[in-house]
Order: structure tokens, then C-alpha cells, then sequence
């Protein structure tokens, strides 16, 4: 695997053992199929089609874990008339993973309508899957008509206000956000005071090199304020985990993968499993965009996560259902 | 004497319906009119359509989807003058504004989605 030796750590620049610009050209071969692990500082990738050639040594993290999102079930129309077709594919993926994930993060819109027999649906599709624990956060597609109450009761055990909440595995945090309710007329998504205030407290005696991951349904950076593609107070949160050393933030809505990386934090947006949407602009509007059938499976996916070392970037690798 | 008063009558009865002749003609043309103006507007690529509607005192305005995503359309003003249930496809609400005033609204699922009916 001489690929691996071109790998190593080439750029420096902060003196902190992390290649961010070799870790965003790993990122860029994501789309293609490449599973990269940062061990010691090093990054190596290897091709997902080579996996079985790989020593699962190698690839062995202390903790790795699924995002998937957007399931919209109950969406039917000509984007994708079998959204449970594809979220079954997506767990097809899951289950076909070298080393079975955790659990699973579903970063919202769970369902289309907040219909009951479209959560139904996906919890019972979702039971298949190798990993039983799934930790969610809801979509606006999951508040619709009741301000979120049956969102809460379905997923909202242990939670605050509306839904946030945080645990650890393994050493590494997670923070679940709510950044879909309350939203004001011409506003993006929005964390509010009292959510933050319990931020603050929530991070305060964490040690700063607990590796931190933020999980919320809007992305929490601007990635196109004119289709409502940013959260308005999110740079306050990111505020109170300047601490850390690793934090990875997790986002969906968009319906698409795009990554950036600000100082310490990663961000990670993640594709649906119903349909794709436009890039920033590319189109009038944000809305499902047709792709031809044979090619739909090839722009939806899930984010496989993989943590090495507690002080690094984790390893965040998308793979298409195609 | 009574011939003349006849023709007076006559005269008076064919005027007035004339009068109401043309008067309903006109009553008419004004409700076709109030027809062709817009009292639906339109949902659609994540936006509404007239972005503003103007509407005389008591008209009813509907709003259709022909968005492939749901919205709804909730009253920003102070008083939350109304209020729609999500909207799929092709879905309807209504409301008739019996008040002058103008009423902004957006969509709550996509807050970027604004809109205002002003009622003169």
C-alpha cells in the first residue's frame, strides 16, 4: 500500500500535528469512496472497494458511529416516490459496514408531515439496523402542528425545553441541538436563549481535551442565509466550546454533504436518504431536485464517523447508497 | 290628463330601468372585475405569489400549494390573525379579512418565506 507512505503529515503550519490541508483532500475523496483515519496525527486513507485487503487493525477507532438524515417520511412525489426503499438501502449500507457502528445520530426530519405512521415507519425500518441505539433531533418537518410535543415524546426522554440534550461514549461528548422551533418570519434556524444558557453550563467543567460532537438539524454555519441555510445565534455556542481541541459539528437540511473547517472545528453536513436539493444557489429555489432514477441512489448516502485519538479531528466519511 | 300621467309613468318606470339596467351592468362589471383581481396567491418554489396582495374590506383570499413541499401560511402581526394547518400539494386555506389593515405572514416551516395582504 505504497499510497499510504504519500499520505503522511505534509503540512504543519500550526504546529499542532494536525494536516488540515491533507485532512480536506481526504475530504474530497469522500464522495468517491474513501475511508480515512487519523491515527497519531497521521492521516491514511484507504479505498472503500480495498477494504477487505486493509488490516481492520488499521481501522480500528475507539469509537465510531452513523449520521444519518433527512429520512422525510412520507414524502412522495416524483424526486423519490419510495422514501422507504432508500432509507431500507441506507440501513443496508449500515449493516455493511466492516465494523458496525455504535449507534446512530439522525440530525432531523425524521418524517414529512409529523404524521405518527410516518414515525412509525422509520422506527420500525430502523430496527433492522446492526446498531439498536439511535439518538435523534428533530427537523422542522418534525414539529409541525403541535410545537414538537409528539417529537418529545417519541424522542425526547432526558431531554430540556425543547429537545436538547448531551451524553458521552467513550470519552468523546455529545450535544444534541434544537435549532428548529420558534423561527421568526425571514429568520434562519435559531438556538434561543434559554437552549445556549444550558450550553454554557452543560461544557463549563469539561476538560479541554474531550473531543466534543454537536449535532443539530440546520447547519450551525452560513451556508446560504438566502434559502434560510444558517442558524442565527450559533456563533454563540461555538463560542463556549472554543476550549476544545476537536469539535465536530454535524448538520443536515440541506441535503447535500459539504464540509469546512474554522480552527478547532469541523463542520459536517450530511445527504438525505429521500432526495437531493441544489447546491447553494443553482436552482430558484431549495426544494427536491429530480435527478434520473438510476442516478438517485448515487446522490443520497449515510456519514460513517470514526474517533482515534481523543484529541484529533474525527474521521467523518460519506458513502453514497449507489 | 290621465294619458299624460300614464306616459310620466312610463317614462319614469323605463328610466328607472334604464337606470338599474345600467347600474347592474356596472354592479356586474365590478364583480368580474373583483374576479380577475387576485384573491388566490399562489404557493410556489418556496415562495408566495403575489408576494403582496391588496384586497378591498371583506374579500376572502385563498392560498393554494403547487409547491412538491408543504408551508403554511401564519399572520405575523401582533393579534396572530391567522393561522393554516400544514399544507401538502395542491392543499387550501383560506381566510376572509373583514378588518382594513395590512398583515404580514410567512411560512413556519421556512421562515424565509414572507408575504403581506394589505386590505384597504
Amino acid at each position: 500500500m505504497s499510497e499510504k507512505k504519500k499520505d503522511e503529515l505534509l503540512h504543519d503550519h500550526n504546529h499542532d500535528g494536525i494536516d488540515r490541508r491533507g485532512f480536506l483532500k481526504c475530504m474530497a475523496w469522500a464522495g468517491t469512496g474513501a475511508f480515512c483515519v487519523m491515527k497519531g496525527g497521521v492521516l491514511n486513507s484507504y479505498s472503500l472497494s480495498r477494504l477487505s485487503e486493509t488490516s481492520t487493525s488499521d481501522m480500528m477507532g475507539e469509537l465510531s458511529f452513523v449520521q444519518i438524515s433527512d429520512s422525510h417520511m412520507g414524502f412522495n412525489k416524483p424526486a423519490n416516490p419510495d422514501v422507504a426503499g432508500t432509507l431500507k438501502a441506507a440501513v443496508d449500507k449500515i449493516n455493511a459496514l466492516s465494523r458496525a457502528p455504535e449507534f446512530m445520530l439522525h440530525t432531523g426530519d425524521i418524517s414529512h408531515l409529523s404524521k405518527p405512521e410516518e414515525f412509525d415507519t422509520v422506527d420500525q425500518i430502523l430496527k433492522s439496523a446492526t446498531s439498536k441505539d439511535v439518538f435523534y433531533v428533530p427537523g422542522e418537518h418534525d414539529v409541525l402542528n403541535d410545537d414538537g410535543k409528539q417529537f418529545l415524546e417519541r424522542y425526547g426522554k432526558g431531554s430540556k425545553g425543547g429537545g436538547w440534550y448531551s451524553f458521552d461514549k467513550k470519552g468523546v461528548h455529545f450535544i444534541g441541538l434544537v435549532n428548529v422551533m420558534n423561527l421568526k418570519a425571514g429568520g434562519l434556524g435559531t438556538l434561543g436563549h434559554e437552549q445556549l444558557e444550558w450550553m454554557e453550563d452543560d461544557v463549563k467543567h469539561l476538560k479541554k481535551s474531550t473531543p466534543i460532537v454537536v449535532f443539530a438539524h440546520i447547519p450551525l454555519w452560513s451556508v446560504y442565509p438566502e434559502w434560510g441555510w444558517g442558524t442565527e445565534d450559533s456563533a454563540q455556542a461555538l463560542a463556549y466550546l472554543k476550549k476544545f481541541g476537536s469539535v465536530t459539528v454535524l448538520n443536515g437540511h440541506i441535503h447535500q454533504t459539504m464540509q469546512k473547517v474554522e480552527g478547532n472545528v469541523t463542520f459536517h453536513t450530511a445527504a438525505s436518504t429521500a432526495f437531493p436539493q441544489p447546491a447553494p444557489g443553482k436552482a430558484d429555489s431549495p426544494g427536491p431536485m429530480k435527478v434520473p432514477a438510476e442516478q438517485l441512489k448515487s446522490v443520497l448516502g449515510i456519514t460513517d464517523v470514526n474517533c482515534i485519538q481523543g484529541k484529533y479531528a474525527l474521521a467523518v466519511v460519506d458513502s453514497s447508497l449507489a | 290628463m290621465r294619458r299624460s300621467a300614464s306616459v310620466v309613468i312610463l317614462a319614469a318606470v323605463l328610466t328607472i330601468g334604464f337606470v338599474g339596467t345600467v347600474e347592474g351592468r356596472r354592479g356586474f362589471a365590478l364583480s368580474a372585475q373583483e374576479k380577475m383581481s387576485t384573491m388566490e396567491v399562489k404557493i410556489d418554489n418556496f415562495s408566495f405569489g403575489p408576494v403582496t396582495l391588496t384586497v378591498p374590506v371583506g374579500t376572502t383570499v385563498t392560498w393554494i400549494n403547487r409547491d412538491d413541499i408543504p408551508h403554511t401560511v401564519v399572520s405575523t402581526d401582533d393579534s396572530k390573525t391567522f393561522k393554516s394547518k400544514v399544507l401538502d400539494t395542491d392543499e387550501k386555506f383560506s381566510f376572509t379579512f373583514s378588518k382594513a389593515g395590512t398583515y404580514p405572514y410567512f411560512c413556519s416551516i421556512h421562515p424565509k418565506m414572507t408575504g403581506k395582504v394589505i386590505v384597504q
